[in-house]
């Protein structure tokens, strides 16, 4: 009898909330609290690299590799922290900083030439040689009046992608 | 699952390709920067969003995922009502059930085994009398669950040239088609006492067993296949070609071999009434057995078996364009939402043509931009 969301109690859910900037009602943490149960299928409390790669739409995307060395291993809180970029109430420039941290994956607050090269290889895989990357790279740093050697910061970024029409809004389906 | 199975597995997987590639989406890439600056290379927010997309909810487990039962004990009377329910279905139903199941297992053990070891295998009678008695086991085993099964169509005919399809929904798909005729089933091998049955008893019928992560397996059974179709006196062959179970809501990619055979393909499909029961084996996380007793303790088992009009490959069409328009007919006909995957990336990795052909996509706009400057 009942409903099985009452798994997770008001505490709880406020708690998770909290710790993603409100940027999910209750109901949709709900609802990712099933999804998260659903691809734990070891049930260990965390989501492993290899349980995300047993969704083949995951799995197939040019940028999993990449995805996976910050997803790997989360448990609940961790794994909403994550998503809050693609939710509709969070701002512009939070999900331009969660792009920079896709780029920046060592965290050094700096997005190198290097660092932008290793996601247009992921992108482009055997289709472009490493000379037409670099190539292209060079010149359109340049174009944007930066040169190879300067690295992006998050500012940077800001200014590059910040006006935009960046749309990256995922919705959560609540049953 | 092992990294190390993953490559020798994508390369197996690639001898059954179903057109995947045409259904992936390719939103990521449609929006084709028109000028190539900095902005446009920099901004991965529709590779992202689809990978988030994917996380969030993906169409694929969807199809495995069991439905809980909807209760209905809401209130001061109705639960006394389900409490009297769960007593009748576990005090009374099953117990009955299980005697009818284990007396109908004794009878045809003394019958079926007497037959098939005395008589020699060119006798007549023999044959005969396994499909018999086959179809009478089949029918025991509905009855254990009080099984309301309303078959629409035209009973099958023994007759050479034809193969029976269906969708997947649990193994007692089979059991429930071949209380009317005794089909040759092409099936995946188990371990227990399933596995018993399967080459004790069903290989009499001509049954064929595979192993889906032996490749080797394959060739045999497309072999094996081939000379069964053949034979006048073979029993009519039925396959899933889902090779998978799927939850009776969406069906998951057909796989060719049964289309390729150059005989006609009869569809059958079978929908599911959930009301009292779930009849989705989720084999990775239930054995059969418990699967088993969680039917023979529900009310019953309610099913419609459509057997659909055979058809015949057009002239033109690949065995793969076949398989699609025999699934999009199943699916219309039982209700069930179709998806562009393949039931065994249950079992597998995508194979890694799918990344490399959005790679492509995106190698080649960036390419393009190149040229023109």
């Amino acid at each position: 009898m009942g409903n099985t969301s009452s798994m997770l109690t008001q505490y709880d859910i406020e708690e998770v909330q909290e710790h993603c900037n409100h940027a999910f009602s209750q109901q949709e943490i709900v609802s990712l609290y099933h999804r998260f149960c659903q691809l734990d299928r070891s049930g260990s409390g965390f989501i492993s690299a290899d349980e995300f790669l047993s969704v083949p739409e995951f799995a197939v995307n040019p940028l999993a590799e990449r995805l996976l060395r910050m997803l790997d291993g989360l448990n609940f809180k961790e794994f909403v922290a994550f998503l809050p970029a693609f939710s509709s109430r969070t701002s512009l420039q939070q999900k331009i900083e969660f792009i920079f941290k896709v780029y920046d994956l060592d965290c050094n607050g700096k997005v190198t030439f290097d660092d932008v090269l290793n996601v247009l290889r992921d992108l482009t895989g055997s289709f472009m040689s490493e000379q037409q990357r670099q190539e292209v790279l060079t010149r359109v740093l340049e174009e944007a009046g930066y040169t190879p050697d300067s690295s992006l910061t998050l500012p940077d970024f800001m200014k590059i992608l910040g006006n935009s029409d960046l749309k990256m809004e995922v919705e959560v389906p609540i049953d | 699952m092992a990294m190390a199975g993953l490559s020798s597995s994508s390369s197996e997987m690639d001898l059954d390709r179903p057109i995947l590639e045409d259904y992936i989406s390719t939103d990521s890439i449609q929006r084709i920067p028109q000028t190539l600056h900095l902005r446009e290379l920099l901004d991965i927010s529709p590779t992202l969003t689809e990978a988030a997309g994917a996380i969030i909810d993906d169409s694929f487990t969807r199809c495995f995922k069991s439905n809980p039962p909807e209760p209905w004990n809401w209130n001061v009377y109705l639960f006394p009502l389900w409490c009297l329910g769960v007593v009748v279905r576990y005090g009374i139903l099953f117990p009955l059930r299980l005697a009818v199941f284990i007396a109908g297992w004794i009878v045809f053990f003394l019958t079926f085994f007497p037959v098939h070891f005395l008589l020699p295998s060119s006798n007549k009678w023999r044959h005969k009398m396994e499909r018999i008695l086959v179809e009478m086991m089949c029918s025991v085993f509905v009855a254990s669950w009080t099984g309301v099964i309303k078959y629409h169509g035209p009973q099958p005919s023994m007759r050479p040239h034809q193969v029976f399809v269906a969708n997947h929904t649990s193994m007692i798909d089979f059991i429930i088609l071949e209380q009317t005729t005794a089909f040759a089933v092409i099936m995946q091998k188990h371990p227990g006492w399933v596995g018993f049955i399967q080459t004790a008893i069903l290989e009499s019928l001509g049954s064929i067993w595979f192993n889906r992560t032996e490749s080797k397996d394959r060739e045999v059974v497309a072999r094996k296949l081939r000379e069964h179709v053949q034979g006048p006196d073979n029993n009519p062959l039925l396959i899933f070609p889902e090779g998978t179970c799927v939850n009776n809501q969406y069906t998951v990619m057909f796989k060719k071999g049964a289309f390729e055979l150059g005989c006609a393909v009869c569809p059958v499909a079978i929908k599911y009434n959930k009301i009292f029961v779930d009849a989705f084996w989720n084999s990775k996380k239930q054995s059969f057995s418990m699967h088993l007793f969680r039917l023979m303790t529900s009310w019953a088992v309610v099913c419609d078996v459509w057997f659909l009009e055979p058809q015949y490959l057009k002239p033109g069409e690949t065995p793969i364009e076949f398989a699609e328009r025999v699934r999009d007919m199943i699916s219309v006909r039982a209700g069930l939402k179709k998806v562009p995957w393949d039931g065994y990336l249950k079992y597998f990795r995508p194979s890694p043509k799918l990344t490399e052909q959005k790679q492509k996509i995106f190698a080649d706009s960036v390419l393009r931009r190149l040229e023109e400057k």
